[in-house]
């Protein structure tokens, strides 16, 4: 059998193409590959949510996936939201309401806020806890994350009202 | 952590599937959405020669209602499809109430019907909502096809009746009863996470008698679990506090849950005892239409 595969992906707006072993975890390629390291490994079983990412506009958990699995996908990694100079909006309301502390839990943190804010409503603070049960934070005790996400809830629901009101004129 | 050396194959059609995994013998391994399968990989608990890729088998994932009122679900159908499906909530809205429980958002978006109840974890909620659906599991192999009923198909722990080199393909779910009652209810851990217990109930209620009852628990045995004996107390009376009692008391003489180090055997008896108690007042009440949220 060959060893490895050729594959497609493209990665927060840039192609690649590479030959990868099967056994290749998806994380690994994004950091050793790619040398995309925002994207952290914890567990590597699925359990700390800290490897998460976007395939296809999904969050997704970078350890339980192949590489070669995601031939033709497109991914986004926390490289992709922002940089230091410019940050997203999301990850100034991180900023804002000091909502990481040693960082390493932060970019699947960010991933998956990105991930529930465009797929619920979030509407107290019951529903964020829930959305955010899946990523460990070892640092801030929750309280500053659920706070980012109430900030950056509000400005998506701000701007939907907007965007609504523009169109009805 | 990282996996051993394996072949890796990605059929387009469920025939391709089915023959390379009667080529592979006893070292293939079907991957779905990989959520429990690659933690095994990764911890070397399993480590199969071949893997075959069904994750882009077209039209292995559709959710479609049927002429009879029941509903097939393909195999690939991930757990947030179920989770937001409008005819899942129509038809099954107990199925839609489980659905939130499952897992975290980043594993939903992965994880497959298929996947989970092939994996057959007992704290997991689609075996037990199989078993209470009367869900019926279509499996194909080079041999032909064969349909088993959810209520034969978990065997034991991690362990369910699907033979070498079959594919589970489709679930078929027969329609529920007109206007039945429902409810589920569990607790665990860290929301998303594995049960500690949990509970579904299906009531169907005329002339405030019961016609027809379904009880399941999960969590608390090495399968999930009807409690016939418990559906058998309820039919054909109404949930008066001395038949609801009964029926309490059946359950828990059916359930011998074990102690680990989530929570011991008594927690997770006394947890069932409560959430039994009230999942099957909830489903009565609305089956008699005193509570149509």
């Amino acid at each position: 059998m060959s060893d490895r595969i050729g594959i497609e992906v493209t990665v927060n707006g840039i192609h690649h193409l590479h030959e990868v072993e099967p056994r290749l975890l998806l994380s690994d390629f994004l950091r050793h590959t790619l040398m995309l390291t925002g994207t952290h490994v914890g567990c590597e079983h699925g359990v700390c949510g800290a490897c998460t990412i976007m395939l296809n506009g999904d969050s997704i958990r970078a350890c339980l996936m192949f590489a070669v699995q995601a031939d033709g996908c497109e991914i986004q990694t926390v490289e992709g939201l922002g940089s230091i100079e410019k940050m997203n909006s999301l990850q100034e309301a991180f900023h804002a309401c000091h909502a990481l502390q040693c960082g390493f839990c932060t970019p699947g943190m960010l991933m998956t806020c990105k991930d529930m804010l465009q797929k619920y409503p979030l509407q107290n603070d019951a529903q964020i806890r829930d959305g955010l049960s899946g990523n460990l934070c070892r640092c801030t005790g929750y309280t500053h994350i659920v706070e980012a996400v109430r900030l950056e809830r509000d400005r998506r629901d701000a701007k939907q009202v907007e965007n609504a009101a523009e169109q009805a004129q | 952590m990282k996996p051993p050396k394996f072949e890796y194959l990605r059929p387009a059609s469920i025939e391709e599937a089915v023959a390379a995994l009667a080529a592979a013998g006893d070292e293939g391994k079907i991957i779905a959405g990989g959520q429990s399968l690659v933690p095994m990989m990764n911890f070397r608990l399993l480590s199969p020669s071949v893997v075959i890729d069904i994750n882009r088998i077209p039209g292995l994932g559709d959710i479609q209602e049927q002429p009879d009122g029941g509903l097939k679900i393909g195999a690939l159908a991930r757990h947030h499809a179920l989770e937001t499906s409008e005819t899942v909530k129509k038809l099954y809205p107990v199925l839609h109430a489980a659905m939130q429980q499952v897992a975290h958002l980043a594993i939903r978006n992965r994880g497959t019907i298929g996947g989970s109840i092939t994996h057959a974890d007992p704290a997991a909620e689609l075996p037990m909502l199989m078993k209470l659906l009367d869900a019926r599991i279509k499996l194909v192999s080079s041999r032909g096809t064969r349909i088993v009923d959810a209520e034969d198909f978990f065997l034991g722990a991690l362990s369910a009746d699907v033979q070498e080199n079959e594919l589970v393909t489709e679930i078929y779910l027969p329609p529920l009863p007109q206007g039945a009652g429902w409810a589920f209810e569990e607790v665990a851990r860290r929301a998303g996470d594995f049960a500690l217990a949990a509970v579904g109930v299906i009531l169907q209620v005329e002339q405030g008698k019961v016609v027809e009852a379904r009880i399941g628990v999960m969590g608390v045995a090495d399968t999930p679990l009807r409690i016939n004996d418990a559906e058998t107390i309820l039919f054909n009376q109404a949930c008066d506090p001395a038949t609801l009692e009964q029926t309490v008391q059946a359950v828990l003489q059916a359930i011998e849950p074990s102690t680990d180090l989530h929570a011991s055997a008594e927690y997770r008896k006394h947890l069932t005892e409560v959430l039994i108690r009230r999942a099957i007042g909830l489903a009565w009440l609305r089956a008699t239409g005193e509570n149509n949220e």
